[in-house]
């Protein structure tokens, strides 16, 4: 369980993670200015746990996965968004970021409230309105990739051809 | 039977594949550079697998070179001891990526290319496929030289009319992404075509696909043809025969109009590439830096327009004008046909090749309160530097009658030289 941190429409990865800070690759280091733009006192009170809820096109903009790793260095244990940009999706998966898309859990809940995710079934519960929802479910390919735990630990013991 | 994208897929995978589908492809390069081979790297040693085809890894300095600082020379050196253990040969500096991969002859019609970096959409303006990817998958293609595929569904985008004097390629695209907004075509391809984009030279061409990316697009199309044969033959070093694949009776999710011929020049205003107004609405707005360059608007071409409105000017006193060719093919042909002491009469500063203040890395980075307006494709929030200044994209015709002026003007009053 953790608290809810809310986010616009259209939030591209200059907001997640800008360029100047993407000359490292560890994610704690990421972590310490992720969302500094909008959100600048989202990396130091960001607790293990928290959970980020967004609007439709979640992470547009350039093909940097510092911004995923930035999300995953800050302990947040999932993205609820409408929708997701299309390479921010990719490289969520491919690093073992957890993310779901819900519009109605991305619309009704708020910032700070306690929101609880069973990411294995996809079920989001936000106990400050006693609500629950359903994601999307992952296509099984998704699943394959996020069950070994990102792109690199699957192709430790698979073939590529084996997510098909 | 398919859209271009969908015949690409089906030439690759030896069977018919229709869009929805999820495909494994042989990609033919591999494109990633300074900013995001680092991680790649890190993904192909934990992977632990020997790289399957080095000819087909492609690796570029431009983004942070020559390295602005220490972290920016760390990572150079960590991939080059990379390529130097490895025996990559496809190794660059010469200029932008994107630039550098058409003028290497490494995009070519129906080819399959990833890359490490947003605009590889780029590549398809040759009618190859290209799109962009994060790190890790870049680092696994090295291993596997593969990668999978949702096979995406087509917009159809049919530009007709001729635009009048002082209004350009960049004018059209950005109409489009103000039109479509910045998740208009999310996961979709979209093939650009109609008597305009047919009229159109390649520089102008590649302007499309290159700010697809913006509309969420998996990649932007031009079906090849006579100038995309006579583009590859005389400006890069690409060899035929190619795989000149075109829609076979295709069917398009969605089909859109766009008439050119009363269009005006167009800016993107601050903060997001899809909140495009008429310049005229935006004209007079002061500018602190002007800034010519960039995958977008960085080609020979584009500098010649500039260099003509520039021509006998000078600058604002209080614009600082940043022109950054490309390539460095590019910089030595403006240097020979006098293009570079224009600019440097009219007191402009020239860049280093490469993608420069775009990212904000360095060469023209902005402070708090100051506004820029430029060629970019790109005008997020601290994008260029401080996250309180602001960015304005527009064509390299109204980015020269900008810095002249010191605020944001309409090139067609240079219109005798247009």
């Amino acid at each position: 369980m953790g608290k809810a941190w809310k986010f616009g429409e259209n939030l591209n990865t200059d907001e997640i993670i800008p360029a100047r800070y993407n000359l490292t690759i560890e994610e704690k280091e990421l972590a310490k200015n992720v969302f500094c733009e909008i959100k600048p006192d989202f990396a130091k009170k960001v607790q293990p746990g928290d959970v980020i809820v967004a609007g439709n096109n979640f992470g547009c903009g350039s093909s940097r996965e510092h911004a995923p790793v930035a999300i995953k260095g800050s302990g947040a244990a999932c993205v609820i968004a409408v929708s997701y940009a299309r390479i921010f999706f990719r490289n969520a998966i491919n690093i073992g970021l957890p993310i779901l898309e819900c519009p109605e859990a991305a619309a009704e809940i708020e910032e700070g409230d306690e929101v609880e995710v069973d990411l294995a079934v996809g079920k989001i519960l936000d106990h400050t309105r006693n609500t629950t929802y359903q994601a999307q479910p992952l296509p099984d390919f998704v699943l394959k990739i996020a069950a070994a735990g990102g792109i690199v630990n699957f192709l430790k013991t698979h073939e590529l051809e084996e997510l098909l | 039977m398919g859209t271009l994208v969908e015949e690409i897929f089906s030439q690759k995978a030896g069977r018919k594949v229709e869009a929805g589908e999820i495909v494994l492809l042989n990609v033919d390069y591999i494109m990633s550079h300074d900013n995001t081979t680092p991680l790649a790297i890190k993904a192909f040693r934990e992977i632990g697998k020997p790289i399957l085809d080095k000819s087909k890894i492609v690796i570029h300095f431009d983004h942070a070179y020559p390295a602005p600082n220490v972290q920016a020379a760390e990572n150079h050196k960590k991939i080059t001891d990379f390529i130097k253990e490895q025996g990559i040969t496809n190794f660059f500096h010469r200029g932008i990526c994107h630039q550098v991969m058409i003028e290497e002859g490494f995009v070519t019609p129906g080819a399959v290319i990833i890359g490490g970096d947003s605009h590889s959409n780029t590549y398809g303006a040759l009618g190859a496929f290209s799109t962009g990817f994060g790190s890790t998958e870049i680092g696994v293609a090295w291993v596997t030289g593969k990668s999978w595929f949702r096979t995406p569904q087509t917009i159809l985008i049919r530009i007709e009319g001729q635009t009048s004097p002082g209004v350009y390629a960049k004018d059209v695209m950005l109409y489009i992404a103000g039109q479509m907004g910045m998740d208009g075509a999310t996961y979709q391809s979209v093939e650009f075509t109609g008597g305009y984009i047919d009229a159109l030279p390649m520089h102008d061409r590649i302007i499309f696909p290159n700010i697809s990316t913006e509309i969420g697009a998996k990649c932007g199309l031009i079906v090849p043809d006579a100038t995309t044969l006579d583009f590859l033959a005389k400006q890069t070093k690409a060899a035929p025969p190619y795989r000149l694949v075109k829609p076979v009776n295709p069917h398009y999710h969605r089909e859109i109009e766009i008439d050119v011929n009363h269009l005006v020049p167009q800016v993107a205003c601050h903060p997001d590439v899809d909140n495009v107004k008429p310049l005229s609405e935006v004209e007079g707005l002061a500018i602190d830096e002007v800034f010519i360059g960039t995958c977008t608007n960085g080609r020979y071409e584009d500098l010649e327009i500039a260099a003509r409105i520039l021509k006998g000017r000078t600058v604002s006193p209080y614009t600082r004008t940043i022109i950054t060719p490309a390539s460095v093919t590019i910089y030595q042909k403006a240097i020979k046909n006098g293009l570079i002491d224009i600019f440097h009469e009219a007191g402009c500063t020239i860049g280093v090749t490469g993608c420069g203040a775009c990212i904000g890395r360095h060469g023209g980075l902005l402070a708090a309160g100051e506004r820029a307006f430029t060629t970019m494709n790109r005008n997020f929030i601290g994008r260029m530097g401080s996250s309180e200044a602001e960015i304005y994209l527009g064509s390299p015709a109204a980015a020269a009658a900008t810095a002249i002026e010191g605020k944001i003007a309409d090139p067609r009053r240079y219109q005798e030289v247009l």
